[in-house]
Formats: structure tokens, sequence, C-alpha cells
């Protein structure tokens, strides 16, 4: 099997979306000439392939570019637009909080916006707050929108594949530290389906939800609690919405224990709706305590011991789960 | 150029059909309970949209803005489905989801009225992307307000449209007031149109209240988008003689000032030139306004007779 990182992994589901359906392009800053080079990079080659008729660079003008797939998307094109950073989304969001995700109900169901909103994101590059800030849960909380955050290469191909054929907006959220890790990727055509979270590992005793780049951090603390004879069970979510709560559930049922597991930050984060829906609907099921293991309530730091304090690590996530492996029955 | 007199006539009847429309709509929303939300009219402004929207063909695109009835009229809505809509009835173009504010008709190409001000000119940008993206002879017609060139959405819009030569007419209606400020008090400009110069654009102005000049700048404009010239900004200048909205009192609005623009109403403008040059006669023109008064009262009427949507329909239509 192919091993792609998980920005190439992007760039092959484009290839592929935009040689199925000439109504796919793609538009964005620096999507065609940019400012970095590099083969692990989501754009990288399609201008070469596909002209500069269908991969668009734009001018520093996020709410044109995303008002440009509104437009277009109605219209009967398929846009995959890219706002570069997560944090820029403040730019573009009226266009996609008020007109993406609203429009359709607005006309009673009779248009539909069928675009992609690619953002990445993701701390661990020094790059400061204002690259750095994750912001799906603001996302996921506008009715309308579906929101899209994988943390392996063969899913964000699926994905993104799905996205671009998804009749509704999507937003579609890359952490930048998987572009440089090569993961096996299935060559032969496939999609994997939006609204379904996936269970990387199974395990008998607590359930750990989470998802992009924190999927990692949760593979490396089962490692060491497997040695200590617990058994974590991951749930990789995948879509914040719409959300799986089957196999949340499901798990719950399993393990009697929940810990999520997610890079933003605390106060308000998804973690927050989760443990909701399992209060709700799953609460006879858990015999101890939920917990949530984020991002602090800070802005993210740029110094290289203040980022790293910042992001969750697998400290943290396996001092949550023996704590309610231990005391929780 | 030469206006064909069917154009012109077309041109009156949908001036006189938005008028009665919305002076209806004056009345009715002053009754307690009968129309929910806002009500913004256009009252004195009817040529903009009427003059733009003649000059269009049927499968080019309007996208539009809170003071939308006239825009949507001209565009060819239907005035039963649209009444009933701003009645919040199941009838209504949008099955109640959007009220007056944010009626959507794309079966007349006209997809998206929003009310963020500003809002429109990113999604035209869009539109006529689609139109040049696949070689159509269209153009997209984009309504907003002067307070709208003072967003940022404006100037990205304007800029992006240019750099792609994209066949969108940027089409300015300068009613001298965004919400209570006079237009000497949000801008330092003179005329909008002069911002066209800032993103290598034709900027025209126009007698916003002469509805015969906005076709023909509105025909000009179209002819460049599809042959290449890129977009356009049309400013039509005119004046809102009512508030902004129904509640509003206009208490910031010099009273002389309301009566001079009333004198300068675009309907008799028109229908005084028509009578003399014999294109109507007198009881033609009487005739056209009892058949848009008829229009109105049978939109009303099916408004009224149209049953609320069932509350959980409310859950439909978010996700295709």
């Amino acid at each position: 099997m192919q091993k792609l990182g998980l920005g190439q992994a992007v760039n092959q589901a484009l290839r592929e979306e935009m040689r199925r359906d000439p109504r796919v392009f793609i538009a964005g800053e620096g999507v065609g000439v940019g400012i970095h080079n590099s083969p692990m990079l989501p754009t990288d080659g399609l201008v070469e392939e596909f002209g500069p008729g269908r991969v668009k660079d734009t001018p520093v003008s996020e709410a044109a570019i995303a008002g440009l797939a509104v437009g277009a998307a109605e219209a009967g094109l398929r846009p995959v637009v890219e706002i570069m950073f997560n944090p820029f989304f403040t730019l573009a969001s009226d266009m996609i909080v008020n007109h993406a995700a609203k429009l359709r109900y607005l006309s009673g169901g009779k248009s539909s916006f069928p675009l992609v909103v690619r953002m990445k994101s993701g701390a661990g590059f020094g790059a400061g707050c204002q690259h750095s800030h994750n912001l799906e849960a603001w996302a996921a909380h506008c009715p309308g929108l579906k929101v899209v955050m994988p943390s392996t290469p063969a899913d964000a191909k699926g994905l993104l594949k799905s996205a671009i054929r998804d009749e509704n907006p999507v937003v579609f959220i890359e952490n930048m530290g998987l572009y440089f890790t090569p993961g096996p990727v299935p060559q032969e055509e496939y999609l994997t389906p939006i609204g379904k979270a996936d269970i990387k590992r199974q395990g008998r005793d607590v359930t750990v939800v989470t998802w992009s780049s924190m999927l990692w951090v949760a593979f490396g603390a089962a490692e060491k609690l497997a040695g200590q004879g617990i058994e974590m069970e991951i749930v990789d979510l995948r879509t914040l919405t719409p959300l799986d709560k089957e196999t949340i559930l499901a798990s719950v049922k399993k393990t009697g224990r929940l810990v999520v597991l997610h890079e933003a930050t605390r106060t308000g984060g998804f973690a927050g709706e989760i443990a909701a829906v399992v209060m709700e609907d799953g609460f006879p099921s858990l015999k101890a305590p939920f917990r949530r293991v984020t991002g602090p309530d800070i802005p993210v730091p740029a110094s290289p011991p203040l980022e790293r304090f910042y992001i969750p690590d697998e400290e943290q996530l396996i001092a949550a789960v023996k704590e309610i492996v231990e005391t929780g029955g | 150029m030469q206006i064909s007199a069917d154009k012109k006539i077309e041109m009156l009847q949908t001036m006189i059909l938005t008028r009665k429309f919305e002076d209806a709509l004056a009345e009715l929303c002053k009754i307690e309970g009968k129309i929910p939300g806002m009500m913004i009219l256009c009252t004195g402004q009817e040529a903009v949209g009427s003059g733009a929207c003649a000059a269009l063909e049927p499968l080019d695109v309007i996208i539009t803005n809170h003071r939308s009835h006239n825009h949507l009229l001209a565009k060819g809505a239907d005035p039963g489905e649209l009444m009933a809509e701003i009645f919040c009835k199941s009838t209504g173009c949008n099955k109640g989801k959007s009220g007056t504010l944010h009626l959507a008709v794309p079966e007349v190409c006209a997809p998206c009225t929003t009310t963020v001000v500003g809002g429109s000119l990113p999604i035209a940008v869009g539109q006529a992307f689609a139109q040049q993206y696949r070689q159509q002879d269209r153009v997209t017609v984009c309504f907003f307000g002067d307070g709208a060139a003072d967003e940022g959405s404006f100037h990205e819009s304007l800029n992006l449209a240019s750099l792609w030569q994209l066949p969108v007419i940027f089409v300015c209606e300068n009613n001298l007031y965004a919400g209570a400020q006079r237009f000497d008090e949000h801008a330092r400009v003179k005329d909008l149109a002069q911002r066209a110069s800032a993103y290598a654009m034709p900027g025209r102005i126009v007698d916003g209240n002469d509805v015969l000049a906005v076709y023909q700048a509105t025909m000009e404009a179209r002819q460049s988008a599809v042959t290449g010239g890129g977009p356009t900004l049309i400013e039509c200048k005119t004046y809102r003689c009512r508030g902004h909205g129904e509640t509003d009192q206009q208490l910031y609005q010099p009273r002389d000032e309301i009566e001079k623009w009333q004198k300068k109403c675009p309907i008799p403008r028109l229908s005084d030139e028509l009578v003399s040059q014999g294109l109507i006669t007198p009881d033609g023109l009487k005739e056209m306004e009892t058949r848009a008064g008829d229009i109105v009262d049978q939109a009303v009427r099916f408004a009224e007779e149209s049953p609320y949507p069932l509350p959980e329909e409310a859950l439909d239509d978010v996700f295709a």
C-alpha cells in the first residue's frame, strides 16, 4: 500500500475528484503558486495538472474566497476553497456561518450549497495563537455545517472525497502536524462516510473519544496503559457534526468510562457536547466520572516550552484514565 | 440607445406593481399579529430594480438585500408566493423559513436575499465566477445600499471581480441613508462610483429615479460583461422616502428633504412621459393600476387564507 502524509492524501483526493468531476475547482491564497514548496502540501502540483482556470489563486480576501464558494456552489459548481489557517475563519465566517450554513434553510430547501472549506489547524509550530487556534467547536455550533477533522491520511482522503460529493457545506480541518508523517492510504477508489466515527483501538476498560492529531497521543497513552493492564478503546470521531452518537454510546456501554481528548481549549470545547450526549443517553452505563483532557483556556503561546505546556500529552491522558479506572469501580 | 415602447411599459408595470404591493404591506404590517418581524420597504426607489432587471435575460442572476421586494418582483417572482412568505405561511416561496427579509426565489434566478449588509457582494462574485467558468453568456447583478459600500466585503468583492474580469454588475442603490446616517455622515467621497476606480473598474453614476437611465446603464454594463469587459459599478442616486423600516419614525430626515424627493417619484415621471408621448392613454394607465391592484389583492388573499407551517416543519431543510 502507498504511504502518504495527510497533506498528500488530501492532494490525491483533490486530484481524483477534479479528474472525475469538471464542476470541482479550488481557490484560495497560494493554492496554485504558494510561498512554500513541498510535495507534502495539499495543493502541490495541482495548477500544473489542472491549470489556473480550475486552481484559482486569490488575493488575501477571506470573505471573498468564502463568498466565491457560496455563490458558485448555488450556481451548480463544486468549490473547494482554502482558508489558510483556522484562526482566519473569523475573516471568512460571515459567508460560512450566515450564508453557507443558512441559505438552504432560508430557501425552504430549494437551493443547496455543496462546498468544502479546507483549513489548516493545530499548535506545535511555534506560530503562535493567530495561526494555531483550534476553532472546530465554533463551526460545530452552526446548524447547516458539517465539520470533519481527519486523523489519518487514509481517512483524510476518503473523507475529503465524500465532502466534495456532499450536497451540503463541509468545514474540513487538517492538522498541519499530520502532513509530515506518512501512513498507509489505499490506492483504489474509496469514500469514507461523513458522520461515522471509527474505533481505532479496541479495549474494555475506558473509552477515549478524540479526533485529528490527538489520536496519536491517545495511541501512545494506550500502549503505555496496556503495559499496566488497562485497555483503552479509542473512538476517532472523524466528524464532529453530524455527531455519531451511536458509536460513542455503544463504546461507553462496553467500557463504562469516558475521557474526551482534544487539542482545542477547554471551556466551550466539543468535549462538553460529548459529555452531554453521554449524560443524556448513556448515564446508566457510566461506572466512573467523566474526564476531559484539553488545551488550557489560554491563547496558544509561541515559545516552545509554553506551547508544549499547551498541547495535551500522553501523561495527562494517562493520569485522567488512571484516575477514573482506579477510583471508579 | 432606443428603448422600445413595450420595454418602457414593462418597467412602468413593474414599478406600479411594486408600489401597490408595498403600499399594501405598509398597512398590513400595522395590524397586530399579521406580519411577523420587520418591514422594510423601498417606496420611491422602484426605478432601480425595475430598470436593472428589465435589462436582464431570464437566466441572468440577481443577488439582493434586505430591501428586496422590488428586485424580486422585477425579476419575475410570483407575487402570491412572495406575499405568503412575507406572511410566513407554508405556501410562501420558502415555506415560512425566510419571512420578508430573506426571500429566495431560485426559480427566477434570484437565489439569495441577504440581510447581512454587504453580504450580497461576495456571493454575487461566486455566481459570476460560475457563469464565467461555464462560459455562459450570463451576468449577475448585485444589489446593495450605500451602507454596504463601507463593508470590507464590498472592497474584497470589487477587487476580485475586477481581477478576474467577472461578469458581475454591482448596482449600488444609494438612497442617501444607511440606517440613521446620512450619506455624508458615513462616507467622505461625494460619489460611491468613485470607488470603482480603486479597482480599475468602470464606475457609472445614474439618476436612480429615472428608470430608463438605470435600464440603459445596466444594458451597457451587461453588454460589457458578456463580451469579456468585466464588472461595472453603477451608483443609482435615489432616496429613502420611508424609514429604514416601518417602525423608524425618520426623526433624523428633514421633512423638506423627504418632500423634495417625493416630488421626484419615478412612477409619474415615466407614466407622464409615456402619456405625453402617446405610448399609453390615461385610461390605459388607469387600467394598468387596476390590474396591479388586483394582483396584489389576490396575493394578500392567498397569503391570508394560507395556513402557517406545522411547528415541527422547523426541523426540515437544514441539510440536503
